[in-house]
């Protein structure tokens, strides 16, 4: 006997997400997904976009590694809330895990949440977590290859950071054949080049991230 | 790897299909990816060869039908066939696409037996 099943593989995560995303949205809290390769430089970009936001908004990060509490404790260091979710292997964050997080954060007191994804190209593409928008940080040293070679995460990005833009003269990095590649990809997502470490680039970012948390508040 | 996850998602709902119509035993699922999901068919099948062993589904065929990416043009409205590359519009050479199919990720259907079926199998099976 045949059983008609017909629904997303996942279900159970796309429900979670948009109980994630209910809750934002009534708490008028923007949460915004940051996605990268392992080094890409995720936590100083993260950190960087703090320092330009903090006068303006009340920020917490959630932070995503398989082990060690290294990144929360970099940034409950600059004095913001963070919370590490430990996924013990799992190469990505699901929308389970974001609502725990989310428990522990005082949601009510919040306009942006900045979750840091397991660094990974692959896997967290399918997994929503009731983002506002989702961005991918590629770093100059990893290749401008690389978004025909993870096309799916590309694909979907709402903006692409290419990060580290102050070490371009040290690397085969063709800056035309990385913008052509994305503009096949998504032609919608903005790239933003920066360097989060001398902050070249980081107020054009946080300009556009700022539009979307601001029309999350109102 | 996160091939395991998706595959113990379809177990769960597979399993609870099954149980819920009394099934004792699962043939065959049908399960359809697209094209633009970022899951490998060849992981899948690993996990499930993994992960099935010892359940209600161990020995049932994985069938797994690909979808081919396509989308619409917002400018001049051609539907079009491509691949994970290049989502430009082949006619008028617009970027602002946008895709109808190729990120299907869904269980469609599961194939069981039944108790009574196979009782009424045996019956006409004598029969013969």
């Amino acid at each position: 006997m045949e059983i008609d099943i017909s629904r997303p593989i996942l279900a159970r995560n796309d429900e979670l997400a948009a109980a994630n995303r209910k809750l934002l949205d009534t708490s008028r809290v923007f949460a915004l997904d940051v996605l990268a390769s392992p080094g890409a430089g995720k936590t100083t970009t993260i950190l960087a976009t703090i320092d330009r936001l903090r006068e303006r908004y009340r920020i917490a990060v959630i932070e995503g590694d398989i082990a060690s509490k290294v990144d929360a404790e970099k940034v409950k260091a600059h004095g913001i809330p963070a919370v590490q979710i430990n996924t013990g292997g799992a190469c990505h964050l699901e929308a389970d895990m974001i609502a725990r997080a989310l428990g522990a954060l005082p949601i009510d007191d919040l306009d942006l949440v900045i979750v840091e994804n397991v660094g990974n190209l692959v896997c967290p593409t399918e997994f929503d977590l009731g983002q506002g928008a989702r961005i991918v940080i590629l770093s100059v040293p990893e290749g401008h290859d690389k978004p025909v070679k993870y096309p799916a995460i590309f694909a979907q990005a709402d903006a692409i950071i290419l990060n580290k833009y102050d070490t371009m003269h040290v690397f085969d990095f063709d800056e035309d054949e990385f913008r052509e590649s994305v503009r096949k990809l998504n032609g919608a997502a903005p790239i933003f080049v920066i360097s989060a470490k001398t902050g070249q680039g980081v107020d054009a970012w946080t300009d556009w991230l700022s539009e979307r948390i601001d029309a999350a508040r109102a | 790897m996160h091939e395991m996850g998706i595959v113990a998602e379809v177990l769960a709902a597979v399993t609870s299909a099954a149980e819920s119509s009394h099934a004792v035993r699962v043939n065959h699922v049908t399960i359809t990816i697209g094209q633009l999901t970022a899951i490998m068919p060849f992981a899948l099948n690993f996990a499930w060869d993994a992960l099935t062993p010892g359940t209600i589904v161990e020995g049932a065929v994985l069938e797994i039908v690909e979808v081919p990416a396509r989308s619409r043009c917002g400018e001049c409205g051609t539907e079009f066939e491509h691949d994970q590359y290049d989502r430009v519009c082949p006619k008028c050479g617009n970027f602002m696409c946008e895709v109808i199919a190729g990120n299907e990720l869904r269980i469609d259907n599961v194939d069981v037996d039944l108790p009574d079926e196979e009782a009424v199998a045996t019956v006409t099976g004598t029969e013969t």
